[in-house]
């Protein structure tokens, strides 16, 4: 009896629980109610289906959502990476073709797949824009010290009007193929994103718990003062999280303008920042701060990937799937409330002393 | 406050003005109308009110205005509200003082216009909106010139029928919910579709192309090969639809057979690459329109409530030559 009561409150108390609680429910009512759900089949050499189709698009989300779970857990917040997305994509895309922007080119011209800037230039360029404008977000908070929604406001509102401003007010076409295949290309069989956004992953997780970086940004947003009491130096570390969720934000970027092989200023990455944040939230990370998990954020990416994507595979009415999707939010955000945990304790204690 | 303390100023400059001007106005409206001859062109003043520079649509619609009077040799007052209501109606106001012919105007709203166009009417100058319609009474304006969104969408219903004759599935992809132009295409289509064609499926792509492509994968995984046709509510949307197509290995304009709206640079693209089958165009180049509607409204000729604006449908065989005189 104790033994099976001591496991559950383990398991409670793991911050990989619940998300992934989450997930189970979602892809367990696909099992019933989506036929063909679960099909992957091997196309042009590589894998395909829904559930392909959701580590695709979900690697820029979880992307999104490690750069942010670093912001969060100081006690901060990041609403510019929206914004720093369509920047980078600005960026990359105009440096492939500048001439596209301001003047009309014939269709000859065009698809000769040649790129004016070297590639790599544009991809540097790229996550530098978004480096610096993270930077900037990170000067304004912790130099600033202005509270973190203000000043990632800034951005969020201006960013726009910036890569407005690179592109011309036009939606930038790519027609250069090796670029594409930042965010269409296969590696094993599996989307390429796929494995930036585990790359990523792994190199912050290294980076937050194996060196005692990560402690020290979950001391900063349980208490800043007696942080900086005790020698942590705060600014510095609230720069570089912010640095760091530009940064990948702009990684984000790149991914999605080599996906639809255009940028488009005014709808790249709109709204993504909310996506983000909520992702983090799903993986448990309070919004004041303190205890984070990277990999609980990430699971919780995967989780708004596969209620958006489950809508599709249903075909619910274009005209009621925000609200649906905004039910499975909350049913989900129920499950992290301390009142329900408390009630499901109950009922699973009840059941287990009954048996 | 203050836009009620500016809204009591205008309301007793107005009743100044009636009260000192409605003798004169009324016998000189009658005068214009008969004694003075028909106005042609060349001798006529129009005061043109535009909202600003919000998207390459309105960029495009500012240049056929200003590039048609200048070709017409019409005297051309134009002014830029910058997306404020207040300097539309200041702008509206100079024209009336100045005396133009006809008032031209894209209410950047829908409420709020009921006073200023009184005093236009009240000044025997005729008012006509374009592309966008406020919400005032009849008698306030001479017409209003814009697209009818629900003939787009028959349009592109007929073009569905003629390239599908053996009928099939096909699936649609909304524009932004909720917006005029998304609702109107929607119904619009579903009026002149045939009835051997089925829509199995429609999503919203939010008029992008990322969203297109997204929903168009899921649309293939869910049913394939038995997709013969897709009706997209604006070219971006078709765009990246095309991209999804082709990554899923189909061929997009043939396999699947393809009609969206609007009529873009990047339609007419793809339609020189085949991937594309029709676009229906939304007209922005309303200058010519306009400029007739004005001329008539002021020699005193009644105007329909609402004049559609003239819109065409564009296919593969035209699209090499007409893309280099695509102005947006």
């Amino acid at each position: 009896m104790t033994r099976s009561r001591f496991s559950w409150h383990q398991l409670r108390d793991s911050q990989l629980f619940w998300p992934l609680l989450a997930l189970a429910l979602i892809l367990l009512f696909n099992l019933f109610f989506t036929p063909g759900f679960y099909n992957v089949e091997i196309k042009d050499g590589h894998l395909s289906g829904f559930l392909i189709d959701i580590l695709n698009r979900g690697s820029i989300l979880m992307l999104l959502a490690t750069g942010m779970t670093m912001v969060i857990a100081t006690g901060g917040v990041d609403l510019s990476v929206g914004a720093v997305v369509a920047i980078s994509a600005a960026t990359a895309t105009v440096l492939i073709n500048p001439a596209l922007a301001t003047e009309l080119i014939s269709s000859e011209e065009l698809i000769k797949d040649v790129t004016s800037t070297p590639l790599w230039m544009c991809i540097t360029a790229a996550l530098l824009i978004a480096t610096l404008c993270g930077l900037w977000n990170g000067l304004l908070v912790s130099r600033g010290k202005i509270q973190p929604m203000v000043a990632t406001l800034v951005l969020m509102v201006a960013g726009r009007g910036i890569a407005q401003l690179i592109t011309h007010g036009q939606i930038i076409t790519v027609y250069y193929t090796p670029y594409f295949f930042i965010g269409n290309g296969y590696l094993l069989g599996l989307p390429f994103p796929l494995f930036i956004a585990i790359f990523v992953y792994l190199c912050t997780w290294l980076w937050a718990r194996r060196t005692a970086f990560g402690m020290f940004v979950e001391s900063i947003g349980i208490n800043a003062q007696s942080s900086f009491l005790s020698g942590i130096n705060e600014k510095n570390i609230k720069l570089a999280v912010y640095t760091f969720c530009g940064f990948c934000a702009g990684i984000a970027g790149l991914i999605y303008s080599s996906n639809v092989k255009s940028a488009d200023a005014n709808n790249a990455g709109l709204n993504l920042e909310l996506d983000a944040i909520l992702a983090v939230v799903m993986g448990g990370t309070l919004m004041s701060g303190g205890r984070f998990s990277l990999l609980a954020s990430v699971i919780g990416a995967l989780v708004i990937q596969s209620t958006t994507t489950t809508m599709y595979a249903i075909g619910v009415p274009a005209m009621a799937a925000s609200a649906i999707k905004g039910l499975v939010v909350l049913v989900v955000i129920l499950l992290y409330s301390e009142q329900t945990k408390l009630v499901l304790t109950r009922v699973v204690e009840r059941v287990g002393a009954r048996s | 406050m203050r836009k009620l303390s500016l809204l009591v100023i205008v309301m007793a400059a107005f009743l100044a003005l009636v009260a000192c001007s409605s003798a004169t106005s009324t016998t000189e409206e009658t005068a214009s109308n008969t004694s003075t001859e028909a106005k042609t062109m060349e001798n006529l003043t129009v005061g043109y009110a535009q909202i600003g520079a919000e998207s390459e649509w309105r960029t495009a619609n500012t240049a056929s205005i200003k590039e048609t009077a200048e070709k017409l040799g019409v005297d051309l007052k134009f002014s830029d509200a910058q997306q404020k209501q207040e300097n539309q109606i200041a702008a509206i106001r100079s024209y009336i003082a100045e005396g133009v012919d006809v008032i031209g105007f894209s209410p950047v709203v829908e409420t709020g216009w009921e006073t200023v166009l009184q005093e236009a009417k009240d000044a025997g100058i005729p008012v006509i909106m374009v592309d966008r319609r406020a919400d005032v009474p009849r008698e306030l304006y001479a017409t209003y010139l814009g697209s009818d969104f629900v003939e787009e969408g028959r349009k592109a219903g007929e073009e569905m029928n003629r390239l599908l004759p053996d009928g099939g599935k096909i699936v649609e992809l909304v524009g932004t919910v909720g917006s005029a132009p998304a609702n109107d295409r929607y119904t619009g289509f579903r009026d002149s579709m045939a009835e051997n064609i089925e829509i199995i499926d429609s999503q919203s792509g939010d008029f992008t192309r990322a969203k297109g492509k997204e929903v168009m994968e899921a649309f293939l995984k869910n049913y394939g090969d038995e997709i013969v046709g897709l009706y997209a509510h604006n070219d971006d949307m078709a765009i990246g639809a095309i991209q999804a197509i082709e990554e899923y290995g189909l061929k997009p304009g043939e396999d699947i057979k393809i009609v969206s709206i609007d009529a873009v640079r990047g339609a007419f693209e793809a339609m020189i690459d085949g991937k594309l089958n029709v676009t229906v165009e939304c007209n922005p180049l309303l200058g010519p329109q306009f400029y007739d509607l004005a001329l008539r409204a002021v020699n005193g000729e009644e105007l329909p409530e609402w004049v559609p604006s003239e819109e065409s449908v564009y296919y593969p065989d035209k699209a090499e030559e007409l893309l280099p005189e695509r102005q947006y």
